[in-house]
Order: structure tokens, then C-alpha cells, then sequence
């Protein structure tokens, strides 16, 4: 079978993904204060990844991403649950959050809160459960 | 735990220690020699009672068993359970004797039989004494139970376990009628313990719920004794082996109704519907049974047909002397005493004749190997010894001197004599006929008794139809009989010694008032003058000659009896018919269309919501509160209606699909316009996702059943639908007027102090309910890993099925 030359939509979507990416990121970073979150971040950048399956074939970007999807998707879970249980090494309720103000080297005062890593479980859950889902139907013959 | 309790937790003991001994004892010794020591030991204790009880005092001990609920095992020995205490150890230890010859040790699962043969005998020992009536019926349904394994004994055969199904529909059916009717009395009493509810009955005829009690009772007890018109199981019951049905269905578990409707006397008795209910059942049982019994052609149907008969009478007996407790205190009562009096007498007579009948029949299928009539005859000079059992049982059971029988079917005749010159409870002519229905079932009684002696010893011996040589029976296997025959005639010579030591404290235990007051003085003689019992009994005796004599002549009239108008033709067409009309029912609802049980569900949710809000008054509309509505929201709402609208009534699935998607876009405007910047966003990705799925489910349709149609228009669906729109459509502007607290959000405005977060909706699902985000993040990865694990490990077989190409 001869293959489509599809050279435009693959040089626009390689430009696309990095401003895809860099909005999610963006997205979860900012959702602290801003609208956006872990779960609109995840899916965001699961969008980008969709992006290349849809431009390049699923082999290439698994090559490329040697990542199982599933496995992500459990270490969400898995982290969204020990922030909740090492809340629990201090001392307080399953889940209590906690924040402060620190002095980083680059970025000055910036606030750090574990909520954030929770939202990282989130992020990760929602990548792996969306890219799951969509490569397993994509796959089947 | 005193002795009596022990004696009757022993059998349930040893009914665990019988396998290990049949393993290791068969083929050796039969097992019947290791369990016959229990009911003499029973016995034996037992009787060490007598001395204490006929003096007038009564034994109980109690152990706890549930405290809590004032459940305890508590014994009571008075009178009357003595004597069916050692009716039920007595006959027990004969029964075992009897099996031991009956039972071959080679070819039979006798661990099977004695482990529910003990089973019965305890569970029958707990309730006669058991005083706490919810133990009385544990014991009750033990009795039930075994009584079901022990006529399925041979559960290879099927009229046994239809035999066994039948009765124990009918007793458990009895039973839990009768556990209803004891929560009831508990309520009324305010104890569990019979005593106590005896020494207050007075406090029960004033109560409404003393009628529902007494027939629910009632009913329990008339299964358990095969009352009419619950006697069917009984002649079914006959499939057991014969031990068994000389034991259960003639000797003690038939009789446990009877014990229950004498404990509960002092309680009920003296009530109008006590006396006709109960009477009225034993008279109408007592004429059904013996005239059954005369058509039978197999002798232990005969058996069991006549055990209902003579059942009858003993509760008929029971019914006419609880009148004693109307009159209370005085002449009148002890007349009606008298009837109690006949009737545990008659109940020690029939157990022992009846017995002896059942193992006499047993010999005779042993050793000729039929039980038929048809092809019995001519074996009086093959097998004396039970020709001259069988002749002294059936003559007791007949009424005729000098056998047990006729001392108390004298005195079932006076008491009926008694009764119809009763004056109280309305009773007016009605009461003249009880005696000529007696005197006719007597008459009943002593034709089949006589069909039993005659067809089956007289006559011509039929050698070819029996097959074998006929001989007399084992010494062993006659010892039993013999003894309860010796016992039948023992008592008619000394009446006064049983009654002296057992009766009399039994009639104390039924009517415990009369008792108290000195009045019971019933002397039994075998003479007592020319008197109308004695012209009764003659008249019986010489009508019933001629009936037999003349048997073949008018035997006819059975025939024109219709079939399909006996008990067990509506018992068997009522079971087909529930069973048919219930599969029908759920055939019918159960339609296995997922469209049928939806309908079912969204119109339990309208009746229900719809119902609510009806009877509490629940319609509430307070718009005061409600926010101005501007422009955009009402141009939204257009456009969601009209997308909403062409998802209904698109032609095919792409539009449907594609308009779908629209509206799930028009709802993130939604949230957008109302301020919620991250649902507009999660919104609309997965939204996107979702329609993609859509298609992508479109694009596998299989291709022979894609059929592009309208929707299919049902008034049904649309009226449920609307419905359900209307409904819930009330329901949020109900609750929306209804506002009764403040919100809780304002907590949340101070996100960023708490929390440290500007984002109050990501502060909320990360921390102030981050469980909520945990176990949604869980349920995200397992339908991924649902999904994964449905495509990726389909099993082979339905991926050919589904597989489209």
C-alpha cells in the first residue's frame, strides 16, 4: 500500500504538540490559582500525544514514547494515594495538605504545596487512563 | 444443666458418636444394639419421675441460652409431658429393638437411620418439655426436619421423596403458622414460658389478637397431627420404613400436635371457638379417616388413614373437654373432664396398639414380601403369633372387650353423650349429631379393623401370588409387638394403676384450675352397668359385623366418589398451578428486553417521587430568590432545545451523534456564562473525547443489522419520558424555593488563607475533598483498564461472533 504523503501535517503538528504541551503544562501549573488542574492538564497533554498517533502511526510514536500507558495511569493512583498516606507519617488526618512559602534559587518566593503533588496523581492517572482507552481501540483489528 | 437436660441432649450426642461405630462395628454387630441403650437409659430415668409426679408436684430446671432475649432452655416435667415422655422413650427403645431384626445390616445406611431416628427422638423429647415456647419450637421444626429425612430413607424411590416433600410442606407450612401464633401470645403474656402463660390465662380471652393466635396455633398443631384437612401427608408418609411408621406416624410426632393443643388448653380452652374449632376438626377428621381407611387395599395405608381417624377422636375429645373450663369450678366441669381424661387415655391406648399394628404389618411385608390385601390371605396357622398381635391390636382399636381400646372408646362415647346435652356456647341441635357421627366413624373403625384381621389372616392362603415360603417372623423382631400387645390388654385388666400414676397428674397439667381445687376424681372400670355407651358399643359391634359381612355388596359406593375431588388431587393441582402460574408471572415481567425493566424502573421513580411529593405536600414555587435571566441564557436555552429536540427526531445516528456533541459544547457556554472557567474547560474536552468515541462505536456497527430508522414512537416511552422530565423538573424547583440552610460555600471563599490556593474549585477537589478526586482518579483508571482488558482479551469463541470486517 503506498503511503500518503502527509509531510504538512506532520511538520505543523510537530510545532503544534510543543505549544500543546507547554499549555498543559501551563494549564496544571496554573491551576492552584488559576483556572485549570490536573485533570484538565492531563487531558490537555494527552491530546498533544493523540496528535502524533494521529500524525505519525501508532508504532512509530511508541517507539519514540516507550511508555505503558497502564502502568502510568497506576502510578497516578499510586501517588494520589501516598500523599494522602504520607500525611499520615506527620501526625494528621489521610490527606491533609499542607503549604509554605520558600525561597528557591531561581524562581524566589514561590509556593510549594503537596496539593500540587496530588494533582500530579491526577495528571498522570488521566494521561494514562485517556491514552489507554484510545490506544486499545486504535489497536484493534 | 440438670439430668433432664442432658437426657434430652443424649440421643443428639450419640446421633454423632453412631457413624464411628457403624464403621467400625459393621458388619459385625448391627448398630441398633449400641443406640438401643439410649431410650432405655431414657426410660429408666424417666421413670424415677413417677413417684414425684403422682403425688402432685412438678420438676423444672432451667439453663440459659439466650438471656438477652429471655430465651432459656427451660424443662418442666408435669403429668402430661411425662407421659409422652415416656411414650416417645418407650416406644423408641421398641422401635429400635423392632429395626435391629427389621433392618438388614448388610445391604442398608444404617448409620443414615439411626443418626435421624435419634435426631427424632430428641428433638421430639424437647418438646414435650420444653416450657420456653420459642425452644418448644426449635424442637418442633427439629421433629419436622427428621421426620422428612427419615421418610425419604430410601430417597432412591420416588414416591418416597415426593412422600417426604409433601409432608414437609405441610408441617413447615404448620409450623411457621404456629411460630406466628406464639410471637403473638408472647405479646399478649409479655413471657415466653408456657407456665407462666397458664397461670395468667385469664388475662388472654379479653385480647384481639386472642382469635389470630389460637388458629394459627391451631393450624400448627392440626398439621403436625394430620388434622382434616391437612391429613394428606400422612398416607404418604407411609414410604418410610415401617419402624419409622410405627414410631413418627402412629406413636409420638403425630401426637405432638395433640400435646400442643392439651398444654395450651388451660390457655384457650373455655372460649366458644377453642371447643367448636377444635372438637368440630376431630369430629369431621375422625369420620374422614375411618371411612378412608375401609377402601384401602394396602395395610399401611389402612394404618395411616386409621391413625388420622383415631387422631380425630382424640382431638375431638380434647375439643368437647375444655368445655370443663367454661363451668370452672363444680359439677358440671368434672363431666367434661371426663373427655380429657378419655383422651390421654385414649392417646397411651392408641399409641400402643397402633405400634404394635405397624411392626405386625412390618413382619408381614418382611416375610411375604407384599403389604396388599389383595394378595394376603389364609396366613393364621403360617404365622400365629402375629395373627394373634394383629388380633389384639385391631380389636383395641375396634372398641372391644377386653382390649384398651374399649375403655376409652366408652368413654369417648359418654363424653359425646355429655356433650350433646351441653347448654353453653350456642350449641343448640348441633350437638345432637356429634354422637351419631361418633357412633357412625366407630362403626368405620370396626370394619376396617376387621379387614385387617380377616383379609389378611383368614381366608385362602395364595402361595403363587406371594412367591416365597411364609414362616413366622424372628423372636426378636416379635418381642416388641409382643410387648406392646401384652401392654394393650395389661392395661384394660388394670386401668386404675396407669391412671393413678400417669393420667391423673396428666388431666392436672391440662386443666391445672380443677386440679388445684380437688375435683378431679375420674375412676375407669371395664364394668359399669347397662348404660347407653355399653348399647352404643354393641350396636357397633353387631351393624359393623354386618357391614363387613356384606362388604362386597355396598364397597361400591367408593367408586362414585370422583378422583378428582379427593384432598390430594387439590393438594397436587394447587402445587402445579402455583408453580405454573408463577413461572407464567415471571415469564411475563421478566421480558429480558433491558427496554422492558427501564419502563419499570422510571415508573417506579415517577410513582414513587410523584407519591412522596403528593401525600407530604411537597410542591413548593418561591421565585423571589431566583436570578433575573439575561439575554444570552435565554438564547442558549433556545439552542439547547432545539438540539436537544433534533437528537429525538434525527433521521439517522450521525446526526444524532453530531447533535449530541452540540449539545455537550452548548452546556460548556452554560458554564462559561455562570462563571465556571474549569467545567467550561473539562467540559469540552470530554466532550470532544466523548463524540469521538461515538463515532467511532458508529463506525463498528455491524454492517447486516444497520438498519438507518427514525426512532420507533411509542406513547408508552414518550408518556415515561415526559414523565420523568416533569417529575424531576418539580422536584429541583421544589427544592429550590425550599431552601432551608445557608450555604456552606462561604468556608470555602477563604481558599487561599486555608489552603493556599486562588483556585477554589481546584482547592476543594485536591484538598478540602481530595478523597472524593482519590477514588475518581481510581475509577478513571479502572474502566481504562476495563476497557483495555475487554478488547485486548476478548475470549476466541465471541471474538468470531463480533468480529466485522
Amino acid at each position: 500500500m503506498k503511503k500518503p504523503n502527509d509531510v504538512i501535517i506532520r511538520s505543523v503538528s510537530k510545532v503544534a504538540v510543543v505549544i500543546i504541551l507547554t499549555f498543559a503544562i501551563n494549564l496544571f501549573i496554573s491551576g492552584h490559582h488559576n483556572p485549570g488542574g490536573g485533570f484538565i492538564g492531563g487531558l490537555a497533554f494527552s491530546s498533544a500525544l493523540i496528535l502524533l498517533f494521529l500524525s505519525f502511526d501508532i508504532e512509530t510514536v511508541r517507539k519514540n514514547i516507550p511508555l505503558d500507558f497502564k502502568i502510568l495511569a497506576a502510578v497516578g493512583v499510586l501517588i494520589s494515594v501516598s500523599t494522602g498516606g504520607g500525611s499520615m507519617l506527620f501526625d494528621v488526618p489521610f490527606l491533609t495538605q499542607a503549604y509554605g512559602y520558600f525561597n528557591l534559587p531561581i524562581f524566589g518566593k514561590t509556593e510549594l504545596a503537596t496539593a500540587v503533588i496530588f494533582d500530579i496523581g491526577v495528571a498522570l492517572a488521566v494521561i494514562g487512563t485517556s491514552i489507554t482507552i484510545i490506544l486499545t481501540i486504535g489497536d484493534d483489528r | 444443666m440438670s439430668w433432664l437436660h442432658i437426657t434430652i441432649l443424649l440421643p443428639f450426642i450419640f446421633a454423632m458418636a453412631v457413624p464411628y461405630i457403624y464403621k467400625k462395628f459393621t458388619p459385625r454387630i448391627h448398630t441398633g444394639w449400641f443406640v438401643l441403650i439410649i431410650p432405655l437409659l431414657i426410660v429408666a430415668y424417666l421413670i424415677t419421675f413417677i413417684p414425684k409426679i403422682s403425688s402432685g408436684n412438678t420438676v423444672s430446671e432451667s439453663v440459659p441460652w439466650m438471656p438477652s432475649y429471655n430465651i432459656n432452655f427451660t424443662t418442666h416435667v408435669d403429668g402430661l409431658s411425662l407421659v409422652f415422655g415416656l411414650l416417645i422413650s418407650g416406644i423408641g427403645a421398641l422401635v429400635i429393638l423392632y429395626s435391629i431384626y427389621y433392618m438388614s445390616k448388610h445391604r442398608e445406611a444404617l448409620h443414615n437411620f439411626y443418626v435421624y431416628l435419634l435426631l427424632f427422638m430428641g428433638a421430639m423429647l424437647g418438646v414435650v418439655f420444653s416450657d420456653n415456647i420459642f425452644v418448644l419450637y426449635v424442637f418442633w421444626e427439629l421433629t419436622s426436619v427428621s421426620s422428612f429425612l427419615l421418610i425419604a430413607y430410601w430417597y432412591e424411590r420416588e414416591k418416597s421423596r415426593y412422600g417426604a416433600q409433601k409432608s414437609m410442606l405441610i408441617t413447615i407450612f404448620g409450623g411457621l403458622a404456629m411460630l406466628a401464633g406464639f410471637i403473638m401470645l408472647a405479646m399478649m403474656s409479655d413471657t415466653y414460658s408456657i407456665r407462666e402463660m397458664v397461670s395468667n390465662a385469664a388475662i388472654f380471652p379479653s385480647q384481639p389478637l386472642f382469635i389470630p393466635a389460637m388458629i394459627l396455633i391451631l393450624i400448627g398443631a392440626f398439621t403436625k397431627s394430620a388434622q382434616f384437612p391437612f391429613s394428606i401427608w400422612l398416607p404418604d408418609a407411609m414410604e418410610a420404613p415401617t419402624p419409622i411408621s410405627a414410631y413418627l406416624h402412629s406413636a409420638t410426632m403425630v401426637k405432638a400436635g395433640i400435646y400442643l393443643v392439651a398444654r395450651l388448653t388451660p390457655i384457650f380452652g373455655g372460649s366458644s371457638e377453642w371447643f367448636w374449632v377444635v372438637s368440630g376438626v376431630g369430629i369431621i377428621t375422625l369420620l374422614y379417616g375411618s371411612v378412608n381407611a375401609v377402601r384401602q387395599t394396602d395395610l399401611k395405608a389402612l394404618l395411616a388413614y386409621s391413625t388420622i381417624s383415631q387422631l380425630g377422636l382424640i382431638m375431638s375429645l380434647l375439643g368437647l373437654g375444655s368445655a370443663s373450663l367454661y363451668y370452672k369450678i363444680g359439677d358440671d366441669s368434672s363431666v367434661y373432664a371426663i373427655a380429657i381424661f378419655a383422651a390421654i387415655f385414649h392417646l397411651v391406648n392408641h399409641s400402643t396398639f397402633k405400634g404394635c399394628l405397624f411392626m405386625v404389618v412390618g413382619i408381614i411385608d418382611h416375610e411375604t414380601g407384599t403389604r396388599d390385601i389383595r394378595r394376603l390371605g389364609g396366613l393364621m396357622h403360617l404365622m400365629p403369633i402375629s395373627f394373634t398381635l394383629t388380633v389384639i391390636g385391631s380389636f383395641a382399636m375396634a372398641g372391644i372387650p377386653p382390649f384398651n381400646g374399649f375403655l376409652s372408646k366408652e368413654m369417648f362415647f359418654t363424653a359425646v353423650l355429655n356433650a350433646s346435652k351441653m347448654t353453653v356456647f350456642n350449641v343448640d341441635y348441633v350437638m345432637l349429631f356429634i354422637p351419631i357421627v361418633a357412633w357412625i366413624a366407630s362403626v368405620f373403625t370396626f370394619v376396617y379393623s376387621m379387614i385387617l384381621v380377616f383379609k389378611t389372616f383368614r381366608g385362602k392362603n395364595k402361595p403363587e401370588k406371594l412367591g416365597r415360603e411364609v414362616h413366622e417372623a424372628p423372636i426378636g423382631m416379635l418381642i416388641p409387638p409382643l410387648v406392646l400387645g401384652s401392654l394393650v390388654i395389661v392395661i384394660f385388666f388394670f386401668p386404675n394403676v396407669l391412671s393413678q400414676y400417669l393420667l391423673k397428674p396428666a388431666l392436672a397439667a391440662v386443666l391445672p384450675t380443677l386440679a388445684q381445687a380437688g375435683e378431679l376424681n375420674v375412676k375407669v372400670s371395664a364394668w359399669h352397668g347397662w348404660n347407653a355407651e355399653l348399647f352404643m358399643t354393641i350396636g357397633v359391634i353387631g351393624i359393623g359385623t354386618l357391614m363387613y359381612v356384606y362388604l362386597k355388596k355396598w364397597y361400591r359406593i367408593y367408586r362414585i366418589y370422583p378422583d378428582e375431588l379427593t384432598l390430594n388431587n387439590f393438594y397436587n393441582l394447587s402445587l402445579e398451578t402455583v408453580e405454573n402460574m408463577s413461572r407464567l408471572f415471571t415469564n411475563r415481567y421478566m421480558t429480558g428486553f433491558i427496554r422492558d425493566y427501564l419502563v419499570y424502573i422510571f415508573l417506579f421513580i415517577i410513582l414513587l417521587t410523584c407519591g412522596t411529593m403528593w401525600v407530604f405536600d411537597g410542591f413548593y414555587f418561591d421565585p423571589s430568590n431566583d436570578a433575573p435571566v439575561n439575554l444570552f441564557e435565554a438564547g442558549l436555552m433556545i439552542a439547547m432545545v432545539i438540539t436537544a429536540l433534533s437528537v429525538l427526531f434525527s433521521k439517522n445516528r450521525l446526526t444524532s451523534i453530531v447533535t449530541v456533541g452540540g449539545l455537550g459544547f452548548l452546556v460548556s457556554f452554560f458554564f462559561v456564562l455562570f462563571r465556571a472557567p474549569d467545567l467550561a474547560l473539562t467540559q469540552l474536552v470530554v466532550e470532544t473525547v466523548t463524540t469521538a468515541l461515538f463515532l467511532l462505536c458508529f463506525y463498528h456497527l455491524p454492517q447486516l443489522r444497520k438498519e438507518i430508522s427514525t426512532v420507533r414512537f411509542k406513547a408508552v416511552n414518550a408518556i415515561i419520558s415526559i414523565g420523568v422530565g416533569m417529575v424531576v423538573t418539580i422536584v429541583a424547583l421544589s427544592a429550590n424555593g425550599n431552601r432551608v440552610f445557608e450555604s456552606i460555600s462561604g468556608y470555602y471563599e477563604n481558599s487561599y488563607e486555608l489552603a493556599g490556593a486562588k483556585n477554589i474549585v481546584n482547592a476543594i477537589l485536591v484538598d478540602f475533598r481530595g478523597f472524593d478526586t482519590m477514588l475518581e482518579i481510581l475509577v478513571l483508571t479502572i474502566a481504562g483498564l476495563g476497557v483495555y482488558t475487554l478488547i485486548k482479551l476478548r475470549i476466541a469463541g465471541r471474538d468470531q461472533n463480533e468480529e466485522t470486517k
